[in-house]
């Protein structure tokens, strides 16, 4: 049990933390991806089927598809995907700053003594989880989809060009087919 | 000295949540500053986890239902943190974070 | 045709709408004005008589409309009007006479460049008039009669640039604003004893019983029920509006307007105001005819003024040049008849000879204007003389005219309305003086219109507007033959023999006619009198016609100091002017002094006092205060210099200090507060 943790834990954090100090971005992004999915898997390991497969979709599925489009979008050659060095005083600033809170971090979790159950707490079926969900927290969900859809809106305007909209040709006598709509 | 499953958790969260905050820190691209505090979100996710599966009183669905929304709105605000890189870029040609400081006092 | 008393309201908001679009229309406009004015005019008449039908039908009851108007405190001010019989006759006689007047107006004014405007003043005065007669408030119908004697204003000053018609407006304007004074105390003091100020409310209105028994009930200072003493002052307003002694001086001059104003104001309109308001208020006057103790009951002062009047204004029109002149104190004369019969307790009889006297008068004034014109704007009957000869139609209904004013007996409605005053004068058992009076003023009006129709129309044309004169237009003319057939048929409403305009003036739907021959021996007598008035007038005036302007009046010759006094309206204007002009002439100059030498030298004290204070403020403002505001500003506008250097704009930077704040944070929490 624990050595399946041990493993998890460990192949998460050093895919980490290797995508954070690689320099070329694609590799970073995919080596992130594998983080995530190494969350997922320690989610599965906890008892929370329904969220493992939430973190599957939402970030190993969507976000990591939106981040290499990033990345393709603001790079400055074809074929250049490494970023320029950083300056030494930043990353020093940043270990340092990092560092800190880690050791504050786990001298808290050290000195606080944590009254842990003998035996784990039952896992939740995703019936429950939909009663919960439909029932005492409809509302949130609700404010939820709001929030989604305005957030996507957001960023649709906040990424569109700012030359406002290229004055059309004229359209051509022949109907052209519209794109097959993407899923 | 002897680890519960909720003590390592909880170690395992602050690791993370420290890399990614190397990252955010030290890293001048803004890709990789975001995607470090996704880390950092996602490091939060883990302690939901944890305290929901082996805390003292543990409580039948909270932690996971605060996951998911959690999860929900870290799609967001990657989204819209995505878009803004985006316009940074067409902005200023690149995405140096320490060089988008128009807003300074 | 019926119309509901709700829809009362429409008879003078029709002309108070067309005074607004002749107020909107451009000086060429003159016919649309004209139109407008004439139309409205009609359209009113119109409902007016519909409004009578209405009327007749239940002669006795007074129909209302009341609304509240709005809230005052804890009571409503309620405003309403009112249909019976009286508001009936009155606004079909100011619409049909105004009706005429506002034609014959269309040929007279044919030149003036302000048309326009006139007829917007017209339909004014019309609406004024016609709002106050169905008035069922007294706060409603001060309104109207304020409105009408603003409207009065107006058109007696029409041609304001002439010094004789400025001064004469505001001289009528003044001179009724005193009566209005009384008028205005009379309907505070009302409202204050009864609260309301509705005629007739189904029982709580003031001139129902509830209230009048209450009002006569209590005295007031020396002895007065207050009945008599609201009474009085309502009579004050009555007074200034109809003309009457001492406050008759503003009607003369009145003359200075255009002629058709004259006889709006003389016969249809104004001058009637005050009869009808006596006449609308009379319960209110004889509330206190069953008390014996009182010192003197209302009605015997409307009578003694009345007869003062009647008689003082029939004197003074035998000395007067101007043709405008005489017809104006024969009004005032013929007002005194109506006020006599009011006093004398008939007013039935007050509102038929107000009736007759305002198509006859109108008729004259039309036919006086239709001379007028003809002769180009000459008034004096010195200079006129010959006119029956070019002016047959002017002629013939300006002498239908004066037979009704003079009394001539049976065909003309003068002599049966004037009967009736006379026979209620007889029939009077406190004094025979106003009886006395009517007689001789009888005489006197016979005598001075004999005067004026032989001076005016016989012998030879004595100036140069007389001798080239012509007949008027038809615009003129045929409202003069319209008001010359009602001249004499209306007398036939309210013969004795079949008296039924008094009937259903009084309620009754029944009429008791008697024989002409009771009381006719007063009646052989007025009749005897009239003969002798134009008798005497024919054998001075008639017989010899003067033969140049120069010549001296032949009754002047006889007794030239009386003549003489009577030509300068025995001095009344003088007297005036010497008592209450140099009255207000004092108190005005009082005033004046008070405001140059306290009233000013305190407010220099004051203002110099803030000028002080000024500057003082000033100096502590610049000095103290804003050196502390400055030096205040100058360090928060450093300090946030110095913040905003901060804000670098590096976004590692402000996670970097998150980061260690965090960690400071934790620290302090666990190494101080951990236990």
């Amino acid at each position: 049990m624990t050595t399946a943790f041990i493993i998890i834990a460990a192949a998460t954090l050093g895919t980490a933390t290797v995508a954070m100090v690689l320099r070329n971005l694609i590799h970073s992004a995919l080596l992130l991806i594998a983080s995530w999915a190494g969350i997922g898997a320690f989610y599965l390991w906890a008892g929370a089927e329904f969220v493992a497969f939430a973190q599957v979709l939402v970030y190993v599925g969507a976000i990591s598809m939106v981040v290499l489009f990033a990345v393709l979008l603001t790079r400055h050659s074809r074929s250049e995907f490494a970023v320029a060095p950083d300056s030494l005083g930043r990353i020093l600033g940043g270990l340092l700053a990092s560092g800190a809170t880690l050791g504050v971090l786990i001298g808290a979790v050290l000195s606080t003594p944590l009254l842990a159950p003998a035996t784990p707490a039952r896992g939740i079926t995703v019936r429950e989880l939909g009663g919960e969900l439909m029932g005492p927290h409809a509302a949130a969900l609700l404010i939820l989809g709001v929030l989604l859809t305005v957030a996507l809106l957001g960023a649709v305007v906040i990424a569109a060009s700012e030359r406002g909209p290229v004055p059309r040709p004229p359209p051509p006598p022949v109907a052209v087919q519209p794109p097959a709509r993407r899923a | 000295m002897s680890f519960g499953p909720l003590q390592l958790c909880l170690l395992f969260s602050s690791a993370l949540f420290c890399v990614g905050l190397m990252g955010a820190l030290s890293r001048s691209n803004a890709i990789l500053v975001l995607l470090g505090i996704e880390l950092m979100l996602n490091a939060a996710n883990i302690n939901f986890i944890a305290f929901w599966r082996y805390g003292p009183e543990p409580s039948p669905a909270t932690g996971v239902i605060f996951v998911i929304f959690a999860i929900a709105i870290a799609a967001a605000e990657a989204a819209v943190g995505l878009a803004l890189v985006i316009a940074i870029y067409r902005h200023q040609r690149n995405i140096r974070l320490q060089e988008a400081d128009t807003l300074k006092g | 045709m019926n119309l509901p008393v709700a829809q009362l309201w429409l008879i003078p908001a029709l002309p108070l709408l067309a005074a607004g679009i002749g107020a909107l229309t451009p000086r060429g406009g003159r016919r649309l004005a004209a139109t407008v004015a004439i139309g409205a005019l009609a359209l009113s008449f119109l409902l007016s008589v519909g409004a009578l039908i209405t009327a007749l039908a239940d002669p006795a009851a007074h129909l209302v409309h009341n609304f509240d108007w709005f809230e005052l405190g804890s009571g409503t001010l309620r405003l309403g009007w009112v249909l019976d019989p009286l508001t009936a006759f009155m606004a079909v006689m100011v619409t049909f006479v105004g009706l005429l007047i506002f034609i014959f107006s269309t040929g007279y004014l044919r030149a003036d460049a302000n048309f326009t405007r006139f007829f917007c003043f017209l339909s004014l005065f019309a609406a004024a008039m016609l709002g106050l007669v169905i008035a069922n408030s007294l706060l409603l119908l001060f309104i109207c009669w304020e409105l009408v004697g603003l409207a009065s204003y107006l058109l007696i000053g029409f041609w304001f640039h002439k010094p004789a018609a400025a001064a004469a407006a505001k001289k009528a304007f003044i001179t009724t604003r005193i009566g209005d004074l009384g008028l205005l105390l009379g309907m505070v003091w009302l409202y204050d004893s009864t609260g309301s100020l509705l005629f007739f409310d189904g029982g709580a209105g003031v001139l129902e019983p509830a209230a009048l028994d209450a009002l006569a009930a209590q005295a007031t200072i020396g002895g007065l029920a207050i009945s008599t003493a609201i009474g009085l002052l309502i009579f004050c307003g009555a007074v200034g509006k109809s003309g009457q002694f001492p406050l008759h001086v503003w009607l003369p001059d009145a003359m200075e307007g255009p002629t058709p104003v004259s006889a709006l104001i003389h016969a249809a309109t104004m001058v009637a105001a005050g009869v009808f308001l006596v006449a609308r208020v009379y319960p209110l006057m004889i509330a206190d005819q069953p008390l014996a103790h009182v010192p003197v009951h209302a009605l015997t002062v409307v009578a003694a003024v009345g007869a003062v009047t009647a008689l003082l204004g029939a004197v003074i029109a035998i000395g007067q040049y101007d043709i405008k002149r005489i017809l104006a104190f024969s009004t005032v004369s013929q007002l005194g008849y109506m006020m006599l019969a009011l006093g004398v307790g008939s007013w039935v009889a007050a509102i038929f000879h107000l009736l007759t006297h305002a198509f006859f008068k109108a008729l004259l004034f039309l036919a006086a204007g239709s001379v007028i014109d003809a002769a180009h704007h000459e008034q004096d009957l010195r200079h006129l003389g010959g006119l029956r000869g070019p002016m047959r139609i002017t002629f013939a209904t300006f002498a239908i005219g004066t037979m009704a004013l003079a009394g001539v007996p049976f065909l003309f409605s003068g002599f049966w309305s004037k009967e009736g005053i006379l026979h209620a004068a007889h029939g009077w058992d406190v004094s025979p003086l106003p009886l006395y009076a009517g007689l001789v003023a009888v005489v006197l009006t016979a005598f001075y219109m004999t005067r004026l129709v032989a001076e005016v129309f016989h012998g030879t044309a004595r100036g140069e507007g007389a001798a080239h004169a012509k007949e008027s237009p038809p615009t003129m003319t045929i409202p003069l033959l319209i008001l010359a057939g009602c001249a004499i048929a209306l007398g036939f409403l309210g013969t004795p023999a079949w008296p039924w305009l008094q009937a259903r003036l009084e309620g009754r739907t029944e009429i008791h006619g008697h024989s002409l021959l009771e009381g006719g021996g007063l009646m052989a007598l007025s009749i005897l009198l009239v003969a002798l008035g134009i008798g005497a007038g024919w054998a001075l005036y008639g017989r010899r016609t003067r033969t140049r302007a120069a010549a001296v009046d032949p009754l002047a010759a006889r007794i030239p100091r009386i003549f003489s006094a009577l030509t300068d309206r025995l001095w009344f204007d003088e007297l005036y002017a010497a008592t209450v002009g140099r009255l207000s002439d004092g108190t005005a100059r009082l005033a004046d002094l008070l405001d140059r030498h306290v009233w000013d030298g305190t407010i220099r004290f004051l203002s110099g006092l803030g000028l002080f204070a000024g500057f003082v403020n000033r100096d502590a403002d610049e000095d103290v205060l804003n050196g502390g505001f400055d030096a205040g500003s100058a360090g928060l506008r450093r300090g946030g210099q110095a913040y905003s250097r901060r804000q670098t704009g590096d976004a590692h930077g402000y996670l970097r200090v998150v980061a260690i704040s965090f960690v400071v944070l934790v620290m302090v929490i666990m190494l101080g507060g951990g236990q």
